[in-house]
């Protein structure tokens, strides 16, 4: 009835595991129980949970970016406490839990953290920049959020419900066989990763649709912002990306459930096809995570320069050829697989060459700084972070690249500097960027700055504290996921990291006080006209929230940068334009479909994991028939008066030029 | 799946939309009106599409890279019945020419048309997955499964994987019977119909490259 679920799964031993799901279930049951006693909870029904609005989707996915990210970064402190105190001695942490923790640490940081911030960040802003209401497929778009929900709920119901994979964040085998790894916890992270996968997958055909196929009127593809390119090219790369992803777990998941031998080292399997389909998925999965942030930091400099971004077409060019590029150097996460000098040397070699167009966008963003008016607001502070850290990363890479010396340094806590140095440096610095720059376009009130500048130095510094030793320690021969060492020269450095952990610590406490502090003076950092920053781009031309609908009326484009082009006029022009022409407007009805499928994927999820096969029978069986009541609805888009959509536009036109008035 | 106009504000009282251009530029790239939305929904579908021939190809790479890792068993010159698959591919085939005659069906509105053509569809699509049971349940009953070698788990697998895509393409096809049936023609239903005839002609597509490459090279002397 029950599959291999007992009572005997829960980890009662273990009192660290214990405490933790126990303080996490207190504040979910907390959480819950206040949203219904002050009687949230229809609002947070029809406005949230149900809606298929880009820009509520879009805070969904990066409020589930900041959860994970505290739950990924405990799991950090764990491992550096760990190693900080397992010199010659246990630690506190068994192997089996060590294990499991800096598998969950990396799945949670890459698919729960990373991604769901830099796709929340797109789908809040793209539609905006590109001047249209929504997305090309808004119930699509609730669908994709809901299910990648899905998979960080599986992850985390592991923490108590069993157990998480022992493998690395990625499972390699054999040991990700059911020979060695018989438990469920590699099956919690395939399915977990099967379901968020196909959000992803649905994410990505949302947004290439919606950049390719819905944009306002005139608005060129040369005409687009530098985020929408990025957008582009990073939604292209999950398209392309993540069916190998689905391909490979399922082959793998086909091995330990029905007794396949792809990856088996018996019966004809090959464990190598494994990394190379993994990595042909992995390798264009950074720089899924990283162009968006190219993006950003596109945006925030050029804005905060108070200058046009430089070299423009230069940028399109340098972005779709790193797209082209991702796929072509999967093999240099295993140079050591043996394919040969001449095989090590293409891809070498190819891997050198993305630093080109990477390089061209470094030397874009110092140029479009320089000789700008430069304001140092806390997205500034990220970028510039940004970076000094991520060329450090870079060059370390291109140092990885060199098959001999990648010999010597893989899999050794160089690589793990390395790659934490481009993802913290790089995605990480570009989401907060992000979510600084663009919060006040949210949710009508800025951050606040001094906090937000207090967690930027300490996160920089901290990283710099945390990560640099760790070079050191690869280059001294320490290789990555141990659980105690005996070697006296590593400790020092790993005490060290241990500190530079703690300092990351408090800039994720101020971060969490900026945000409260920032909702408490809401009144205080209130921007009313929606254009905090001296924009340049579309987001900027609507109210701050922006309505349903986006825009009133429609932009039409005429040039690269059209909102500013609009302020250059003289002062009084912009705001005081004639008043178009106001009609109703047809917006997507909400949907619950995204959120009662997630429900049945998440059932199903846990089904299959614990083989209670009829329960995945009624949960494939009602995710289908919910699909069914959705195709069956005779009404999918409401209506929105002109009047109502007058009353709105006025009050934000208002507000305008009173700004402009006080200038 | 609805999708979004970029142009077009719609007005009207709910009954009777009046599709009204706003401004618009002339160097507009972008389509409005309900061709505009049939345009954005077959294109999305597309990229779909894509994304499931990469799917594909991962695994057509592995049974590449896996056809000779036999582990001393049967290969596919053993194994394969090469008349079975070609009357699978008929099956197949000639599935799609149906499907391509109730999109005419649906076009026209002719409802006759239309229900027949996908009833033939179905039969076939149902016939050929049968055919495909058949030769699967043979061979795992002379014990030659997925678990023999890791040839025959990139073949089962493999096959298995367009096998999964027809069955769904087969609940995807009553669903839109029940659909016409309930709603008529109507311009939504129209799109799901349009991307399901997508659907079924790429799983056509597919199974050219699987009998070529699979079958063919498999029983090639």
């Amino acid at each position: 009835m029950w599959g291999k679920l007992s009572w005997a799964v829960i980890p009662l031993d273990q009192p660290l595991i214990l405490v933790a799901s126990t303080i996490v279930a207190v504040a979910i049951v907390s959480v819950l129980g206040w949203v219904i006693a002050r009687g949230h909870l229809p609002y947070l029904w029809k406005e949230w949970l149900t809606s298929v609005d880009h820009k509520r989707i879009g805070v969904m996915y990066v409020v589930l970016a900041l959860v994970m990210l505290l739950r990924g970064f405990s799991d950090a402190l764990l491992m550096r406490s760990q190693q900080a105190l397992a010199y010659n001695a246990p630690g506190y942490l068994t192997p089996e839990h060590y294990n499991q923790i800096f598998s969950a640490h990396g799945t949670m940081m890459i698919f729960f953290v990373a991604m769901p911030f830099v796709i929340g960040l797109m789908n809040f802003v793209v539609p905006l920049q590109l001047g249209v209401r929504d997305v090309a497929f808004p119930v699509l778009n609730s669908v994709g959020f809901w299910l990648t929900a899905t998979g960080a709920l599986l992850v985390n119901i592991s923490l108590i419900v069993g157990e998480f994979a022992r493998t690395g964040w990625l499972p390699y085998p054999p040991l990700s066989e059911l020979a060695y790894s018989p438990g469920v916890g590699v099956d919690y992270y395939l399915w977990a990763l099967q379901i968020s996968g196909i959000g992803t997958l649905l994410a990505g055909i949302n947004l290439v649709t919606t950049v390719l196929k819905v944009r306002a009127p005139g608005m060129n593809y040369l005409r687009m912002p530098m985020f929408c390119w990025t957008t582009l090219a990073s939604s292209l790369l999950m398209v392309a990306a993540f069916p190998i992803l689905t391909a490979t777990f399922a082959m793998l998941l086909l091995d330990r459930y029905l007794g396949f031998h792809f990856f088996t080292n018996e019966g004809g399997g090959n464990v190598m096809m494994f990394m190379n389909l993994i990595w042909a998925w992995g390798h264009p999965e950074v720089y899924i995570l990283i162009l968006p942030a190219f993006g950003v930091f596109s945006e925030v400099l050029s804005t905060f320069s108070g200058k046009p971004l430089f070299g423009y077409k230069s940028m399109v060019a340098a972005t779709m050829s790193i797209c082209l590029l991702s796929f072509m150097v999967w093999l240099h996460h295993f140079f050591t697989m043996g394919a040969g000098a001449d095989v090590n040397a293409v891809f070498g070699v190819a891997t050198m060459v993305i630093a080109v167009p990477t390089g061209v966008k470094v030397f874009n963003w110092l140029f479009t700084m320089y000789g700008g008016r430069i304001v140092f607001a806390t997205p500034t502070l990220w970028a510039i972070g940004f970076m000094v850290t991520f060329v450090v990363g870079g060059m370390t890479g291109v140092l990885l690249a060199v098959p001999p010396a990648d010999f010597v340094l893989h899999n050794s806590l160089f690589l793990v500097a390395h790659f934490h140095n481009v993802i913290i440096g790089g995605v990480l610095f570009g989401a907060f960027a992000g979510y600084t720059y663009w919060f006040p376009k949210a949710f009508g009130f800025r951050l606040h700055e001094g906090l937000g500048k207090a967690a930027f130095w300490f996160w920089i510094s901290g990283f710099y504290v945390a990560f640099m030793p760790l070079y050191w320690l690869g280059l001294m021969g320490m290789t990555r996921r141990l659980q105690h060492y005996d070697v006296a020269a590593w400790r020092p450095w790993l005490l060290v990291a241990a500190g530079g952990a703690v300092l990351i610590f408090i800039g994720i406490i101020l971060q969490i006080a900026q945000l409260v502090v920032s909702i408490r003076q809401r009144e205080i950092l209130r921007d009313s006209t929606g254009d905090p920053w001296n924009g340049r781009s579309l987001e900027w031309a609507t109210a701050s929230p922006p309505p349903g609908f986006n825009f009133a009326v429609l932009p039409t484009v005429g040039h690269e940068e059209p909102y500013w082009r609009g302020k250059q006029g003289p002062r009084s022009q912009a705001a005081t334009e004639a008043e178009p022409v106001y009609l109703d407007i047809e917006m997507p009805r909400n949907s619950p479909v995204g959120f009662i499928c997630a429900f049945f994927a998440t059932a199903m999820g846990f089904g299959l994991v614990w083989h209670i096969w009829w329960l995945v029978g009624i949960a494939f069986f009602c995710a289908y028939a919910t699909f069914v009541v959705l195709a069956w609805r005779d009404h999918h888009e409401d209506i929105i008066p002109a009047a109502l959509v007058a009353r709105l536009d006025r009050a934000n036109r208002q507000a305008r030029s009173m700004a402009a008035a006080r200038l | 799946m609805s999708a979004i106009q970029a142009t077009g504000g719609a007005t009207g009282d709910g009954h009777n939309l009046v599709v009204i251009p706003e401004r618009r530029a002339r160097e507009s790239q972008v389509a409005s009106g309900a061709e505009g939305t049939r345009i954005v929904v077959a294109y999305g579908f597309w990229i779909f599409l894509i994304s499931d021939i990469i799917l594909f190809a991962a695994f057509f790479a592995t049974y590449a890279v896996l056809a000779d890792s036999t582990a001393g068993g049967p290969t596919g010159r053993n194994l394969f019945d090469i008349r079975n698959v070609a009357i699978e591919t008929a099956c197949l085939l000639s599935s799609s020419l149906f499907c391509g005659l109730a999109a005419i069906g649906a076009r026209f509105a002719n409802a006759r048309l239309f229900h027949a053509s996908m009833v033939a569809t179905f039969a076939l699509g149902l016939a050929f997955l049968s055919l495909e049971a058949r030769e699967f349940s043979h061979l795992i009953a002379q014990g030659d499964g997925p678990s023999r070698s890791g040839f025959l788990s990139a073949f089962f697998a493999l096959i298995g994987c367009h096998g999964l895509h027809v069955t769904a393409g087969l609940l995807w096809l009553l669903t839109m019977m029940a659909q016409v049936v309930a709603k008529g023609f109507r311009q939504d239903v129209l799109r799901r119909l349009l991307c399901f005839s997508l659907f079924w002609h790429t799983l056509d597509i597919i199974w050219v490259a699987l009998f070529s490459l699979v079958y063919l090279v498999g029983v090639a002397p």
